[in-house]
């Protein structure tokens, strides 16, 4: 038979089956949560009797999760920032300047994807005790801002390849300085892509644990105090509760970032 | 000089006022090294206000190395650079009197049109009407009134092309850089914009040095080229001299199509110079110059229209040769024939007009032809 869809688009029926079962084989577990989350039982069964938005209620209610919820937003967002701005930075140097060694410190700065957390932890954890530094919100800012460092580096270097450094020349060229330059042409191009290291670092730092569980002292972050909720079978739905509201927000934050990077791509082509 | 040769001369040079400081830019022994790599090597060219320059030359001999180096973009090794009389090699690009048209233009995709040619007017602090006033204005001067709201991506390349002319020449620079800005461009937008920006030059009266490595483009556009090669300038000669008096075989072969033919000089009389030429036997020629000894190797060059075909025997008395009819090329306005001499590795190019080649029938390959010229189109060139 003769088909009139191009080669490359005809359509691959396994390739269809094996799609569904990883989308499924990825997603069912985590549909659980908030399906859970509204049964009217403290104990994870089957069927489901009633439903129910009293775990809601409760969690909402709660001024610890809400104090560790506040924390995590802090965190979250100091990390952010300040892990972009070194993003920033370092993604400059790499893909603008000749230097010594480039390779070498790429390397270095990456290293902290693959080092285990449970390592960092201990590592940060001791030299802080020799310095004598009481642990806080500030100290587990400081850890996650050494795991997301990377992440930036990595959400940002494509953006500074991707533009060609004539644009940084002809701005020089028409009088601005490097100041100037930076904030007139560097920073509105590489703009997309400090949203998405700032979204990605922030959702790294909010959902991480062996790092705030070492850093954290007497504040907990909201993975903590979640772990800490589960040796508590009554507490359970409500942690359900706050694992769907995170889900639901989170699948917000990537849909709107991905719908950015949409329209800045049509705006360009 | 009385008043008829006045009007002579200053017909043959409007282009070039005599008035104007003639080392404008002045370019002395500049070097660039990359590693061991050496991009430009003890470059000296003086360039005169006002003026239209090109640096011609194949892909990597240095030209834009050297571009670069004057709008500050790369440091010299060794050497300086001066304009207006000022040395260059501790004024970053941003204080230069330069403003440059890059070769990919260089439009930034953020900002619309307006903002792309006023980005340079930041610091003269202008009111917003008078930035749009002077906008417009540069707009005009590229013919593309009432684009200011456009985005970059709206734009097509010799649109592009107009908007990066416009945005540097705003600034009122004391020299304009081209880096090959019309490379991109198709052959029928490239002539039309060669001529526009040829107008536009002599109506602004700014320096322009440009960039290029096609040849018929650098002899359409300047008063002078500097022909580069591996670093070096090779020769800096208005077009005309250039075409017609080569320094060198590189030159020769550069700038226009020329047939070359080894020989050796055989008696010098003045400049009268006998050769016995490969394949040609003995021949006369008019030259001077150091090469020229005795005994010695030349290198013979003529251009295609200097020679002459004929389809029987010369009897003029012009020197000529016998060969055979090889290829041939029909380039529109003129055709190219390839003639086979005995005794010559390469045949020669001849070219004929579409007049004089109405004997088509006659042309055919393999039959026997002569070549004929005159002793003054014979160039004699040093040995590579």
């Amino acid at each position: 038979m003769k088909s009139e869809i191009p080669y490359i688009e005809r359509p691959n029926r396994p390739l269809h089956i094996y799609a569904i079962c990883f989308l499924g084989f990825l997603y069912i577990p985590v549909l659980f949560l908030p399906l859970f989350s509204f049964s009217d039982s403290i104990y994870i069964k089957f069927p489901i009797e009633g439903w129910t938005l009293e775990w809601y209620k409760q969690m909402f209610a709660n001024p610890l999760l809400s104090h560790s919820l506040m924390n995590s937003l802090k965190v979250g967002s100091v990390t952010a920032v300040f892990s972009t701005i070194l993003g920033v930075l370092g993604a400059k140097a790499v893909t603008r300047y000749r230097m010594p060694g480039k390779t070498p410190v790429v390397f270095i700065i990456m290293l902290p994807l693959v080092i285990p957390g449970m390592i960092i932890g201990v590592a940060i954890l001791i030299l802080l005790n020799r310095v004598g530094v009481p642990l806080s919100l500030l100290t587990v800012t400081t850890g996650h801002s050494l795991i997301c460092v990377p992440f930036a580096i990595a959400t940002l270097i494509p953006r500074f390849e991707g533009f060609d450094k004539s644009m940084e020349e002809a701005s020089a060229d028409l009088g601005e300085n490097a100041w100037w330059t930076f904030w007139r042409v560097t920073m509105p191009m590489v703009f997309p892509g400090v949203l998405a290291s700032l979204l990605l670092c922030f959702t790294v730092s909010f959902d991480e644990f062996i790092l705030a569980f070492f850093l954290a002292g007497t504040e907990a972050t909201l993975p903590i105090y979640m772990y800490g909720q589960l040796r508590f079978p009554d507490r359970l739905p409500s942690v359900l509760a706050l694992g769907a509201c995170i889900l639901v927000i989170s699948f917000v934050v990537i849909f709107f970032s991905q719908w950015m990077a949409r329209t800045e791509k049509n705006l360009r082509s | 000089m009385d008043g008829k040769n006045r009007e002579k001369s200053s017909l043959l040079i409007t282009r070039i006022p005599m008035t104007k400081n003639t080392n404008f830019i002045s370019i002395q022994n500049i070097s660039k090294h990359f590693g061991d790599v050496i991009a430009v090597d003890q470059v000296n060219i003086d360039i005169r206000e006002g003026e239209f320059f090109s640096l011609l030359g194949p892909s990597g001999c240095g030209k834009t190395t050297l571009l670069r180096m004057i709008a500050g973009f790369e440091s010299p090794t060794n050497g300086e650079i001066f304009i207006d009389g000022n040395p260059m090699s501790e004024v970053p690009p941003n204080l230069r009197p330069t403003n440059m048209v890059f070769q990919n233009y260089a439009i930034f995709p953020h900002l619309d049109v307006r903002a792309n040619i006023a980005y340079g007017l930041r610091k003269d602090h202008l009111s917003r009407e008078e930035s749009n006033l002077r906008v417009e204005e540069a707009l005009e001067m590229v013919k593309l009134p009432g684009f200011g709201t456009r985005r970059a991506n709206e734009l097509s390349g010799g649109q592009r092309q107009r908007i990066a002319l416009a945005r540097a020449l705003i600034k009122r620079p004391k020299v304009l850089l081209l880096d090959e800005p019309l490379g991109a461009l198709d052959k029928k937008l490239r002539e039309e914009m060669q001529l526009e920006l040829r107008s536009l030059q002599e109506s602004v009266g700014i320096t322009f040095i440009f960039v290029t490595h096609d040849q018929e483009e650098a002899l359409t556009l300047s008063d002078r080229v500097a022909v580069m090669s591996r670093g070096e300038v090779l020769q800096n000669a208005s077009p005309k001299e250039l075409y017609s008096k080569p320094v060198n075989v590189e030159v020769a072969d550069f700038i226009g199509k020329m047939n070359f033919l080894n020989a050796q000089v055989d008696k010098i009389d003045g400049d009268r110079i006998s050769l016995n030429a490969q394949g040609f036997g003995s021949i006369q020629a008019t030259a001077t110059g150091d090469f020229l000894e005795q005994g010695k190797d030349v290198i013979v060059a003529i251009r295609p229209e200097k020679l002459v075909l004929s389809t029987t025997p010369v009897t003029s008395g012009k020197a000529s040769v016998a060969g055979k009819l090889n290829t041939s090329a029909y380039l529109g306005d003129r055709s190219h024939y390839y003639v086979s001499v005995n005794g010559c590795d390469h045949p020669f190019a001849v070219a004929t007009h579409e007049i004089e080649s109405a004997s088509d029938e006659l042309l055919e390959r393999g039959r026997e032809v002569w070549l004929s010229w005159a002793e003054e189109s014979l160039i004699l060139l040093p040995v590579a």
